[in-house]
């Protein structure tokens, strides 16, 4: 489903220099196969994510997904595929401010498909237990509920592939279980890889395949031995 | 969601600074709909006073303006006048026997074909200098109602819509009926049969309680000057005091024989004045040489009205309303780079909401499309509230529009094209009336708007275009 092959990326310092953050020479995730990525902040977890879904562009390597090399593709063709295939669930502030909770959730398919199934948003916004704010804004939703919004707007187009950059970080434990056993099951359900990024041990013990990112990553490995 | 409810929504969320920019575009739009406005109502209401159905005034010699002014807009202080021979002068010996039927045949003088009434449609003498109120009074004859047409060539021109026109001479009142026009009855509330004092000279004090006039007859309104103008008969306007020329002891109806006021006999011709004739000609070359041959001698002047008025607009008009156009054009730009300002300062806020569209799947054109579709909505929206307002607003005050220059205004009669674009489009269209009630300088406003928002909506757009959606992403907001 997800296969990444020496995968570079590199930020410029303030003062020019290339800073390397990640090196990945192989990372691979099967089609419906659940996983977490853990590390410690600043790693490069998110700079990952952001690659996986074509937001940013490696400095080499290759990124097939379901046997597309999208680092191939235009910005255009990567904005077109990620609507396509893909869900995004940010760490934070992921709604957007000015449109109620369907509204963002329907948005999404909008963007899309340009076509809109209000049915799937309403059952979607029910699943997460939210029938009651469908036209609340998110300036009145607690973080909890935004998140969950977030969560049903990232399956509202029945991705592939679901990227989860820390779906439960500003969340207290009761929520965090309820928005981790959502998408759990709806992945399955609707047999969609995740790649979730969690800080949470607890949530990490609940799959079976957690990669810490300094074990797939050169750049953090050499980091640590310089350390 | 379109584009457009997306850009709405984008709007509604920074209500108060959207609001005050839309309202500055509108205010800005307001002007210069109201600029286009009132410059077709004062050119309508030029040409069409300038149809006035006489192509010549003869008046005294002195500036052709003010006899212009004061002849057909009853404006302008009143000027010398012209001696009653020099009027005869455009009738024919037959035409001067029936308007001096009254006077007795030794009073007349030897009457002949005047010099200048070959040629002549139509000559009509008007005396001014009167008031009534703040109303100009004209003393004139009967066929000032009788000789002009309507624009069929057919209809008269003026219609009564009470009473009657005045005659020369009428057994109940003598000498002394009067016409009033439109607004005049409106304003004054007069009625057929009701009295009216002239002031002389405008004077309030000086009024002619000697001599009242009766009104016999209310204009229907003509969207002319004549609707503020009460007209009275010349044979009365001679008779009350103080308009006699005096040259000699002679009293005016010294001669009197019965006890009446309007037993009195006609003022005698040489004691008469006119203050201006109007005059139609049979064609413009007799007229042109009508012309030089007056203005060569010394007793009068003659003007085209046409012309006078033509560059009267030109010279001071135009150049007044083309610099308030340009003002308020300016007022607009600067309306649109407000609104530049106000969509490009909330980029920065916004671009953790560009970069989270742009992760839902949203296109780079379409994030720039949204951001198009605000600077659209607040030009345009502003723009038709604007537009909307003036006409409201020109509307409100129509009465008052149409007392003062008798043009009548519609809620939604669109400003007319300008000159130099009418005579580029094809007369069938212009003349077409649907088609051609729509040939508007105001049509430039919506494109017009639409451009300038395409203008300043455009770095906004682009830098939402540009925006790097990974960093903007990476940092928290
Ligand atoms: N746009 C950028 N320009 C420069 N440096 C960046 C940029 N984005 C990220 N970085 C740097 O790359 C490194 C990795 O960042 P990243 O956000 O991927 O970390 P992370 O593992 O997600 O951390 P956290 O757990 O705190 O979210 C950080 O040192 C960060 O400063
Ligand atoms: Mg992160």
């Amino acid at each position: 489903m997800l296969e990444i092959k020496n995968l570079e990326k590199s930020f410029r310092s303030p003062t020019g220099e290339r800073v390397p953050i990640l090196n990945v020479p192989q990372f691979n995730v099967a089609a419906a196969e659940q996983m977490v990525i853990v590390g410690r902040s600043g790693c490069g977890k998110s700079t990952l994510l952001h690659l996986i879904a074509g937001i940013g562009r490696p400095d080499s390597g290759h990124i097939a997904i379901n046997g597309l090399d999208i680092t191939r593709l235009s910005e255009e063709g990567r904005d077109r595929f990620r609507a396509e295939v893909m869900g995004y669930v940010f760490q934070t502030f992921n709604l957007l401010q000015g449109f109620t909770a369907l509204e963002n959730v329907i948005l999404g398919m909008s963007f899309a498909r340009g076509r809109v199934d209000h049915g799937r948003a309403r059952d979607l916004l029910h699943r997460v237990g939210l029938d009651h704010r469908l036209d609340a804004y998110p300036r009145t939703m607690s973080v909890g509920e935004q998140q969950r919004v977030a969560v049903a707007r990232a399956l509202a187009n029945r991705p592939k592939l679901l990227l989860a950059d820390e779906p439960t970080a500003n969340v207290d434990p009761a929520n965090q279980q309820a928005i981790v056993d959502l998408i759990r099951e709806t992945c399955q359900e609707e047999e969609i890889s995740l790649v979730m990024v969690t800080h949470s041990m607890e949530v990490a013990e609940q799959f079976q395949r957690v990669d810490p990112l300094e074990k797939l990553n050169l750049v953090a490995q050499a980091n640590k031995a310089h350390a | 969601m379109s584009i457009w409810q997306i850009a709405w929504r984008s709007i509604r969320q920074r209500a108060l600074a959207s609001s005050l920019t839309a309202f500055s575009m509108a205010l800005g739009v307001l002007l210069v709909t109201a600029v286009l406005l009132v410059h077709g109502l004062i050119t309508k209401s030029f040409t069409d006073n300038s149809n006035l159905g006489y192509d010549l005034i003869a008046g005294a010699k002195g500036g052709k303006l003010q006899l212009v002014l004061n002849t057909t807009f009853y404006l302008s202080q009143p000027v010398e006048n012209l001696p009653y021979t020099f009027y005869q002068e455009f009738l024919t010996k037959e035409e001067q026997e029936n308007e001096l039927a009254l006077m007795k045949p030794e009073n007349r003088g030897e009457l002949k074909d005047g010099t200048y009434a070959k040629n002549i449609d139509f000559a009509i003498p008007v005396n001014l200098g009167d008031t009534y109120q703040h109303f100009r009074i004209v003393g004139t004859l009967p066929k000032f109602f009788e000789v002009f047409k309507a624009d069929n060539e057919v209809d008269p021109k003026y219609h009564f819509r009470h009473g009657r026109n005045f005659k020369v001479w009428d057994d109940e009142h003598g000498y002394f009926e009067a016409v009033i026009g439109s607004i005049v009855a409106s304003e004054t509330g007069l009625k057929v049969g009701d009295k009216i004092e002239a002031a002389h000279g405008g004077d309030p004090n000086d009024v002619h309680s000697d001599s009242p006039f009766i009104v016999v007859g209310i204009l229907a309104p003509s969207g002319t000057p004549n609707d503020r103008a009460v007209f009275i008969n010349m044979e009365g306007f001679y008779l009350m005091s103080g308009h006699a020329k005096v040259e000699e002891n002679e009293r005016p109806g010294a001669d009197v024989s019965g006890s009446t006021i309007s037993r009195r006999k006609p003022l005698p011709i040489k004691q008469r004045e006119v203050t201006a004739i109007l005059i139609r000609t049979h064609d413009p070359v007799f007229g042109r040489s009508l012309k030089n041959r007056v203005n060569e001698g010394n007793v009068a002047q003659i003007a085209s009205p046409v012309y006078v008025i033509a560059s009267l607009f030109e010279f001071i008009v135009k150049p007044i309303q083309t610099l308030l156009l340009v003002l308020t054009i300016m007022i607009c730009l600067v309306s649109g780079i407000s609104i530049l300002v106000s969509i490009y300062n909330s980029m920065n806020d916004r671009k953790r909401e560009i970069a989270i569209m742009r992760a839902l799947g949203a296109r780079r054109v379409t994030v720039m499309g949204i951001v198009l579709g605000e600077s659209i909505i607040l030009s345009v929206g502003g723009g038709i509230l604007g537009w909307m307002g003036a006409h409201l607003l020109l509307f409100s005050a129509s009465p008052f529009v149409e007392a003062q220059t008798g043009v009548q205004i519609g809620l939604f009669e669109l400003a007319p094209l300008p000159r130099w674009l009418e005579v580029e489009i094809p007369e069938v269209i212009i003349n077409n009336s649907w088609i051609g009630q729509f040939c508007s300088i105001e049509l430039v406003i919506i494109p017009g708007l639409l451009l300038l928002a395409v203008l300043v909506g455009f770095l906004p757009a682009y830098t939402a275009y540009r925006t790097d959606v990974a960093q903007a992403l990476s940092s928290s907001p």
